[in-house]
């Protein structure tokens, strides 16, 4: 594909959501929101709606999985069956395989896995609505419920989508961006150590365009990092701020 | 014996002892219910749907509507299914994995309910579009995020909230009955009424309204009941091992009509807006 099917920017040079070529969509992220799971975040990325839970570290079922050395970590990346246009059947189809097992080998890395062996970090991650830039919104969930969950962390994996539309590189496809544009490329990382964890795309670079692509990937990557940490001191904070009160009524 | 398995033992033992003083764990009577929270319209992508919180219990309920062809014995019907999701996000016990028994029988519940309560009129042109050929296959799938108890009477709220604000696109049909456009354009389905699924659980010899997680684990017996704002009783259900007499069942049926009026006014709330939550936002 050489062409959009479509034109997808405007005349001013915005995007059709009205967003600059290098600009994210707003992103709201909060953890613990769930109460039976031992960490959880529930993230909006634009029209996105991605909720997260962890279970663990816990004992592992079937035995034979278990590392004598270290935990292991279970992925389910799942897209719900009302969150994409035609109606999803509820069976997992090999998108959503694929996509686990990327998300399992990225969050593998940022993980001290050998604090726990013989068990298993499980991490449910559900797409409640879709609109592109999935992955990387999930991968960015699942390290906020990990933290949540008190796991011990070298960092956060955090994503972002970047893509070509009308021969632009272009930060954080939108559905109709992914779909119709000429290319998509997601990226994640560990953006306090610079270890990149994720990275594929599909359709037509230059290597220029891929060198660009990357480095402006990682910029929007640092802006959603910010948010990362907040989401996950913000439980710290209230509860803080809950204390410093009692404290004020005592007086 | 598994440390689980002696968690669920003390736990049964408490809840009991509790309940022989006619106390619950949360404080609530016998036949309170929690407190619950719809949020109507909630994903974009679905053509309905709510947010349940009921008690510590989170749900998700979504309506997708495609076109498709009719059953053979049922050729004017619009088509209904229900699906349950007891995802693994809601409880460290929930699996991953096609439906078990246990999600089956959530559907099978909350689909009997809607079904046998006739307030989705099949018949209407706006579902049956050609007679025979092109009708609206209406898929409400539910997702459990939050295991708290009670997941029948949430799930069952929140699928008929989702139909509740469940918008249909109009079609043009072409002259010959053979071709069907679909616009841009939608309209509310069609609906009469609505219908409410009330569940009783039974822990040693006490029965309570609404369980709540730890008396949801220790139930003998469960029995729900759906009855629609007409107050016909259109679909009832016992579960578990545990038994009832025919008193308990006569009882559970008046207690029943008395306690759906708040859970009717409930759904209706959802449909006066349909255009509500335009930013198709909700919060945790």
């Amino acid at each position: 594909m050489t062409q959009d099917k479509t034109s997808l920017l405007l005349d001013d040079g915005r995007r059709l959501d009205g967003r600059e070529l290098h600009e994210i969509r707003p992103i709201t992220m909060k953890s613990s929101v769930l109460d039976r799971a031992d960490g959880s975040c529930y993230l909006t990325w634009g029209n996105n709606k991605i909720i997260c839970a962890v279970y663990g570290p816990r004992e592992l079922h079937p035995k034979h999985l278990a590392k004598p050395d270290r935990a292991i970590v279970r992925v389910e990346y799942r897209l719900a069956t009302f969150s994409v246009n035609e109606r999803k059947s509820p069976a997992p189809r090999r998108r959503e395989y694929e996509l686990s097992k990327l998300i399992k080998e990225s969050l593998d890395s940022v993980l001290f896995l050998e604090k726990f062996p013989n068990g298993t970090i499980d991490v449910y991650i559900t797409v409640l609505d879709a609109d592109g830039g999935t992955r990387c919104a999930a991968l960015t969930a699942a390290s906020i419920a990990l933290a949540d969950a008190g796991i011990p962390m070298k960092g956060f994996v955090t994503g972002c989508a970047v893509g070509k539309v009308a021969d632009k590189m272009v930060v954080d496809l939108s559905d109709v961006e992914d779909k119709d544009g000429q290319g998509d490329m997601p990226v994640a990382m560990n953006y306090n150590t610079g270890e990149i964890t994720l990275f594929q795309c599909d359709g037509e670079f230059t290597t220029d365009e891929v060198k660009e692509g990357l480095s402006l990937a990682i910029r929007a990557i640092g802006e959603v990092y910010k948010m990362q940490k907040d989401a996950v001191l913000a439980k710290y904070t209230q509860i803080e701020e809950s204390i410093d009160d009692l404290g004020e009524e005592e007086e | 014996m598994r440390s689980e398995a002696i968690v669920g033992v003390l736990e049964k033992q408490y809840v009991t002892k509790l309940l022989e003083k006619g106390k619950r764990s949360d404080g609530r009577n016998l036949l309170d219910c929690r407190p619950i929270q719809i949020i109507p319209n909630v994903i974009k992508k679905a053509e309905g749907s709510a947010m349940v919180k009921w008690g510590d219990t989170v749900i998700l309920a979504g309506v997708k509507a495609q076109l498709g062809t009719p059953f053979p014995d049922t050729p004017n019907d619009g088509v209904i299914t229900v699906n349950a999701e007891i995802s693994p996000i809601s409880s460290p016990t929930n699996e991953s994995g096609p439906p078990g028994p246990r999600a089956v029988e959530l559907a099978r519940v909350v689909d009997r309910g809607i079904r046998e309560s006739k307030i989705i009129p099949m018949k209407d042109p706006k579902l049956c579009v050609i007679p025979g050929k092109k009708v609206w296959i209406l898929f409400i799938d539910v997702y459990i995020l939050d295991d708290g108890g009670n997941l029948f009477d949430a799930a069952a709220l929140g699928a008929m909230a989702a139909l509740a604000n469940t918008r249909l696109k109009k079609v043009v049909i072409d002259e010959d009955l053979e071709e069907v456009t679909l616009l841009d354009e939608k309209e509310p389905l069609p609906r009469k009424g609505s219908v409410a699924c009330l569940t009783f659980a039974k822990v040693n010899n006490t029965i309570v309204y609404d369980p709540n997680l730890l008396e949801d684990r220790g139930k003998d017996a469960r029995f729900s009941l759906a009855i629609t704002d007409k107050g016909i009783i259109c679909s009832m259900q016992k579960g578990e091992s545990g038994v009832f007499t025919e008193e308990e069942f006569v009882t559970l049926l008046d207690k029943g009509s008395s306690l759906v009026a708040p859970l009717l006014e409930k759904i209706e709330e959802c449909s006066q807006f349909p255009e509500m939550n335009e930013m198709y936002h909700f919060d945790f």
